[in-house]
């Protein structure tokens, strides 16, 4: 025990600590069950997903047409400016810039942008939009970064940064990867566009929180299929070919109108500017204000740490034993195609809709969040690194499958399975964040009750808050994979 | 006549693997002298610095200087004609070279067939670089050499992956279209036939530098030792 703690890289230590942490922060968090029988309630619900209904056809494929447009011209637009951010990756600003985008959520986005813009198409598309641009240069540079550098100096010698060079000697060995993750983005915009509906756009969200919310869940059994269809049929029509004509189809079909007045946009950025300043308050009542802001940073900050680092560590967990589900060295076959088939449908029901049922199933605490966001970013996980254990040559000494998951699995794929979960707590911790708008007090709680009061400037000051958590994480989490961590 | 380059008292110099360490020598010049016409072979085991001289050379003279590096370094996702064209990315415009990605022009496809044609590769030009075998690749990577128009050849081991009868062939082919070539090989009976100049590399030192008709047997089986 002592031996390997003294050891500067051993991962046994590092994952020992981040245990430690959320077993600490265990101790804090509420997790009671306040419902009464949520037995009978998932029942209900099970009934209702095996019989769906759509009640109006026409408002359904409104909805399904708006949660197509917001997540395809979203994309669109992120993957222009996240590729124009990408070929400038090496400069610092860039970088920054990307990664502030980044770090608000798509959520706080759209809350910002409907009290300038109104409930509009360029609210929702702009809202995912931003972070997806700062997404999507992050992982586009990289890309760049990455391929080989020998056909650009056969072609010039140094450091040649001409336009051309990039087009004929850069970009075509990045593209295939570029348009692999485009195309997983796409799905993530479908998800983030649904989520949308949840704040008020007009998306499939939308319908989905009237029917959980009333028990209809006929109703909303329809939605979460449509949703999963979606993402499902994306392969066979997010297609470089296709796209074409579905890119303009969709902007003309909704086209990005708004409603806005320059008063409006004038209001609300007079609003942004702190209550002190804005109203010239006197000493003792800036204090107190003070005072009262920083309380609700301090707990939600607090909050937002406990829970996304409890639900860090589980996911790992759920990832680990799930990624079985889809590895060669356990299943074969038809049973691991319904494997991954389990991890795929978790990972694309999004973290908001997953806590949204968990709240009505076992009442208001954190353990619906917790149970989310592992669920999600566990199948995540689990579905890369099964993929990825396909590489691992099979263990030589034949044993049952525990003692080979114990011996063979987790020990060769624990850098990248460790790699896989510091991605994610960047984002773990930007959604937890958000999710406090549905009542857990993480600082998505004290945004969203902020801009309930139109207290802009409050709500500024906390997203700014999250912000900067995230972007702790991500700075973190580079240092620990380039400290611990011996991967390209 | 004023000699192409002058080297004099030149250490090159690999970077050292940590930082704080000094940099590790790869190549000690007293003095070389490179005039136009010249047609040089570098001759000497693996690790001599043949590839560092040719570097060196090729960051001295960037304007002048025509590449061909030892792995043929294709784009592999672009096909044979549009690597071959990268030669030339610098003489035209930024959006000739885009519209030529995208929408080949038929000018630049006449001059590339055309250059194509004695390389034996004029039916591969639309074929991706990755589909080519290793001595398809090498040949599209003289080609792209060729098609940079400059009048000095720098080649490392242009055709190592290519027969010998073939090699030769291509080997004159590529001198006869530059005014002067310096060229790593590792055949030093093919760079006696096509060369008239012989540098011969050992222990990261220059051990001969004679006329290809003054080198004897000995003095190369003596560079190989």
């Amino acid at each position: 025990m002592k031996q390997f703690l003294q050891q500067s890289r051993s991962l046994r230590a590092l994952t020992l600590y981040f245990a430690l942490v959320a077993l600490f922060c265990l101790a804090f968090a509420d997790l009671a069950v306040s419902t009464r029988s949520p037995g009978h309630e998932l029942w209900l619900m099970a009934r209702g997903l095996l019989t769906p209904q759509i009640p109006d056809t026409h408002q359904w494929l409104d909805a399904a047409l708006y949660t197509l447009t917001f997540s395809l011209q979203g994309v669109v637009l992120a993957a222009l400016c996240g590729f124009i951010f990408a070929i400038f990756y090496h400069r610092a600003w860039v970088r920054f810039l990307a990664a502030f985008l980044r770090s608000i959520h798509e959520v706080f986005w759209a809350l910002i942008f409907i009290q300038i813009f109104g409930i509009s198409t360029l609210a929702g598309v702009l809202a995912i939009a931003l972070p997806f641009s700062g997404t999507m240069a992050k992982v586009y540079g990289e890309q760049l970064e990455e391929i080989d550098r020998a056909p650009a100096r056969a072609i010039a010698p140094g450091r040649n940064n001409s336009v051309s060079q990039f087009f004929y000697a850069k970009l075509p060995l990045a593209l295939h990867a570029m348009r692999h993750y485009t195309a997983y983005r796409m799905e993530c915009a479908i998800r983030s566009s649904v989520v949308l509906g949840f704040i008020g756009l007009p998306t499939l969200g939308f319908h989905l929180e009237t029917a959980l919310r009333t028990g209809e869940y006929s109703a909303a059994s329809a939605l979460l299929l449509t949703l999963l269809a979606m993402i499902y049929s994306l392969r066979f029509w997010f297609r470089a070919k296709l796209l074409w004509l579905l890119v303009p189809a969709v902007f003309i079909a909704r086209p990005l109108t708004a409603d806005w007045h320059g008063d409006n946009l004038a209001r609300f950025l007079w609003d942004c500017v702190p209550a002190p300043i804005r109203e010239g308050w006197a000493p003792e009542k800036t204090l107190r204000w003070l005072g009262w802001l920083g309380e609700q940073a301090a707990s939600g900050g607090w909050n937002t740490f406990l829970l996304a680092q409890i639900a860090l560590v589980l996911t790992g967990l759920f990832a680990l034993a799930g990624s079985t589900l889809n590895s060669s060295h356990f299943m074969r076959g038809w049973v691991r195609a319904c494997g991954d088939g389990l991890l795929l449908i978790l990972r694309s029901l999004p973290e908001y809709l997953l806590n949204f049922i968990g709240l009505i199933v076992l009442g208001p605490s954190m353990l619906p969040a917790i149970i989310a966001i592992t669920l999600h970013n566990g199948a995540i996980i689990g579905h890369l690194l099964g993929k990825h254990s396909d590489e691992v040559a099979p263990a030589v000494m034949p044993s049952g499958p525990l003692s080979r998951f114990a011996y063979h699995y987790v020990p060769t794929l624990y850098q990248r399975f460790l790699a896989y979960c510091f991605y994610r707590w960047e984002i773990i911790i930007r959604e937890t964040a958000m999710l406090g708008i549905l009542g857990i007090p993480t600082l998505g709680f004290y945004i969203d009750s902020a801009f309930e009061f139109l207290r802009f400037d409050v709500a500024m000051i906390l997203i700014l808050v999250s912000a900067a958590m995230t972007m702790a994480a991500d700075i973190i989490s580079r240092r620990l994979r380039q400290q611990f961590l011996q991967l390209a | 006549m004023p000699p192409l380059l002058e080297l004099r008292d030149c250490r090159l110099t690999y970077p050292s693997e940590r930082k704080g360490q000094p940099d590790r020598l790869a190549l000690a010049i007293d003095s070389l002298v490179i005039h136009s016409g010249d047609r040089i072979a570098l001759l000497g085991k693996s690790g001599t610095g043949k590839s560092t001289l040719l570097r060196e050379l090729r960051r001295r003279l960037p304007a002048q200087a025509s590449w061909c590096p030892q792995q043929a370094a294709l784009v592999p996702q672009l096909k044979a004609f549009h690597n071959i064209y990268a030669g030339a990315l610098d003489r035209h415009p930024g959006f000739v070279n885009l519209k030529n990605l995208l929408l080949p022009s038929p000018r630049f496809k006449t001059e590339i067939t055309a250059l194509a044609q004695p390389l034996g590769i004029a039916d591969l030009l639309w074929t991706k670089a990755n589909e080519l075998s290793g001595g398809q690749q090498q040949r599209v990577a003289i080609a792209r050499a060729l098609y940079q128009h400059k009048p000095l050849l720098l080649a490392d081991e242009p055709v190592s992956a290519l027969d010998k009868l073939q090699g030769q062939e291509l080997l004159s082919l590529l001198l006869d279209r530059h005014q002067t070539a310096v060229v790593a090989l590792h055949d030093a009976q093919q760079a006696l036939q096509v060369c008239n100049r012989v540098i011969g590399l050992k222990d990261r030192r220059i051990a001969f530098d004679s006329a290809a008709g003054e080198v004897t047997e000995d003095t190369l089986q003596r560079l190989y030792l």
